[in-house]
């Protein structure tokens, strides 16, 4: 057996890992520049304000377009609340008891369910034994629960990440516990919760499976009316003239997915920059 | 503060929290305040009510299954519900195909990326290289299931000489590349908080860089970089949309690797595909739904372990260090 010096090893070892991580960085770059070369062409004006013609052929995506906007911002409305109320109460309140690890259990387990499940639940719950039917509100409500997890544990990191001194300052000069909360921690948590938040709703905007079964039309070229409507959604649209619809020029479904990976980055991004933003201006 | 894609693990060491929870108020609350807190208190459990709903919702929807099909039927080779063959074998099987094929590509690239990034580019590249891996994480399942059906697959024919692009190796492709940004993130973490001692520790005594990688930092960061490869194959086997795309959905028993090239149904797949078409209240309605919570468990165990991974190892750091 031939034995290789260090030197030849480390040599080799270093090749090849570059070479590994070279081409995985390429694989992204590739794919996020063939959606928007590929995509592009199919943007105009009447692609984002039109309504869809022809069996989804010709025309826009304005109702998927608004459709993902309602669903994203439903998902808001439930989640942030409920995620942000539960990461005080396990940075602030929660004590070392069963109780506390049992709930971080239960978001670790939640944190792990496929989207498919979340979609199968949504379908049992709010489709069939609430009878919301298959309706934003019921879509709403599937996606609110399957960004709970990650909305809960951004927002606790950041709300730990505030100095106890904080705290201790506030008590002594007399302020309550919830005072102490509302004035000085959660202030100073804000831009963490706000990146969270962000980053769970951008999960939320560009998943499919959720919406399957409780609130996406095949076609529906009109905008909805009432939460108790169905509507088309951007994820779900793509994934119709993608495969359900033959003949579909390849030219709109990289458009669609252009649509939907522009929107789902830009909320990275601006997650990105108020995190950086916020990152440079503090003083702890 | 680093981008989460999965709870924060270093948050479950299942001690008393260091905020040192203030107890005794020197002010008595008001009612809004006393209201305030009782709201908390109820959002604080609301992720147990919630993983009770969706058990509860999702066996009230199983059970039917059971009583309307045999243990026998439900273990027969073949899934043909609309002909009453029942048989989940097939669709277990394609679900283990695709994700043994995906860990055998996305874990050793993963390790290499975390490596790669923590260990041999510069600093400043560290901090460009890192957000940019996770962007992958943030590409909907459906544009990578379009990129897979329009790029990957006519490439795949070409080069494995397939009749078809829609194989079992193009989702387990495409998997690897959803399960890499969970890999390479909290592996590269766990390498990067190895302490730099270790690392001078072995370079004084004249190991080179690559020794001390693989013998010395690696080893000290297992535990994060197996945390890693099980949350993102825990992400691969749970994915629907991009496999429902490229796999082709056939479902059909799985002999052997060779099977990578001819097309395969997933478990995930196959609710997404049939729970649209069936009859509410059919049996095959039901079984869609025993599907669902063999996935349920499955994800239970996977993400149970590897947070029991992250305590044990923290509670051995607390007793060696102290």
């Amino acid at each position: 057996m031939i034995r290789l010096s260090r030197q030849t090893t480390q040599r080799i070892a270093f090749w090849l890992i570059s070479l590994i991580a070279g081409l995985v960085i390429a694989s992204i770059l590739l794919i996020v520049g063939l959606v928007i070369v590929q995509g592009s062409g199919a943007i105009s004006w009447e692609f984002a304000t039109g309504f869809p013609r022809e069996g989804m052929k010709e025309g826009g995506i304005l109702p998927a377009i608004v459709g993902t906007l309602l669903l994203t911002i439903g998902t808001a409305i439930f989640s942030v609340p409920i995620g942000v109320g539960a990461a005080v109460y396990l940075a602030e309140y929660s004590e070392d008891n069963a109780l506390t690890r049992t709930i971080r259990i239960a978001i670790i387990n939640l944190a792990g369910i496929p989207s498919i499940v979340y979609g199968l639940f949504g379908l049992g719950l709010f489709v069939l034994f609430l009878k919301f039917g298959t309706s934003i509100l019921a879509g709403s409500l599937t996606l609110g629960i399957m960004t709970l997890p990650v909305i809960i544990s951004t927002s606790e990191q950041a709300l730990r990440a505030v100095p106890h001194s904080f705290r201790v300052v506030s008590i002594s000069l007399g302020a309550t516990h919830w005072q102490t909360i509302r004035r000085i921690v959660l202030p100073q948590a804000l831009p963490g919760v706000l990146t969270g938040v962000i980053l769970g709703l951008e999960r939320a905007a560009g998943e499919t499976a959720p919406i399957l079964f409780t609130v996406a039309a095949f076609f529906l070229p009109r905008l909805p009316r009432s939460v108790f409507d169905q509507t088309m959604a951007l994820p779900y649209h793509l994934f119709v003239i993608s495969t359900q619809v033959p003949g579909m020029p390849i030219r709109i479904q990289y458009g669609t997915a252009l649509v939907l990976l522009a929107f789902v980055l830009s909320m990275n991004l601006i997650a990105t920059l108020i995190r950086r933003h916020y990152r440079q201006r503090r003083q702890w | 503060m680093p981008r989460l894609l999965w709870p924060n693990w270093a948050l479950y060491r299942w001690n008393k929290p260091d905020t040192g929870t203030v107890e005794k108020e020197p002010i008595k609350r008001t009612w809004q305040e006393s209201l305030m807190e009782r709201t908390i208190r109820v959002t604080g459990v609301s992720a147990i009510v919630i993983v009770g709903l969706i058990v509860l919702f999702l066996i009230r929807e199983a059970v039917p299954a059971f009583v309307q099909v045999t243990p026998a039927e439900l273990l027969a080779d073949r899934w043909y519900p609309v002909e009453g063959y029942y048989g989940l074998v097939p669709l277990l099987l394609g679900t283990l195909l695709v994700t043994v094929g995906a860990a055998a590509i996305a874990l050793p690239a993963g390790l290499a990326t975390a490596i790669f990034i923590a260990e041999i580019v510069p600093r400043w590249a560290r901090d460009l290289l890192k957000p940019f891996v996770e962007v992958l994480a943030g590409i909907p399942s459906v544009v990578l299931g379009l990129i897979g059906m329009l790029v990957l697959a006519p490439l795949v024919r070409r080069f494995a000489g397939a009749p078809t692009g829609l194989t079992a190796l193009t989702g387990s492709l495409l998997l690897a590349l959803m399960a890499l940004p969970t890999i390479v993130s909290v592996a590269e973490d766990a390498i990067d908080a190895v302490p730099a001692s270790y690392r001078n520790a072995a370079l004084a005594l004249g190991a080179t860089r690559w020794q001390t990688i693989w013998r010395v930092v690696v080893p000290a960061a297992r535990t994060g970089v197996l945390t890693g490869m099980m949350l993102g194959v825990g992400r691969a086997i749970g994915e629907t949309m991009a496999v429902m795309m490229v796999t082709g959905n056939a479902a059909r028993i799985v002999t052997g690797p060779a099977d990578l090239f001819l097309p395969v149904r997933t478990m995930t797949a196959t609710i997404a595909a049939e729970m649209g078409e069936v009859a509410q209240g059919s049996t095959h309605y039901h079984l869609l739904f025993v599907i669902g919570f063999a996935l349920f468990l499955i994800s239970f165990v996977v993400n149970l372990a590897a947070a029991a991974v992250v305590f044990r190892q923290t509670k051995r750091s607390e007793r060696v260090m102290s």
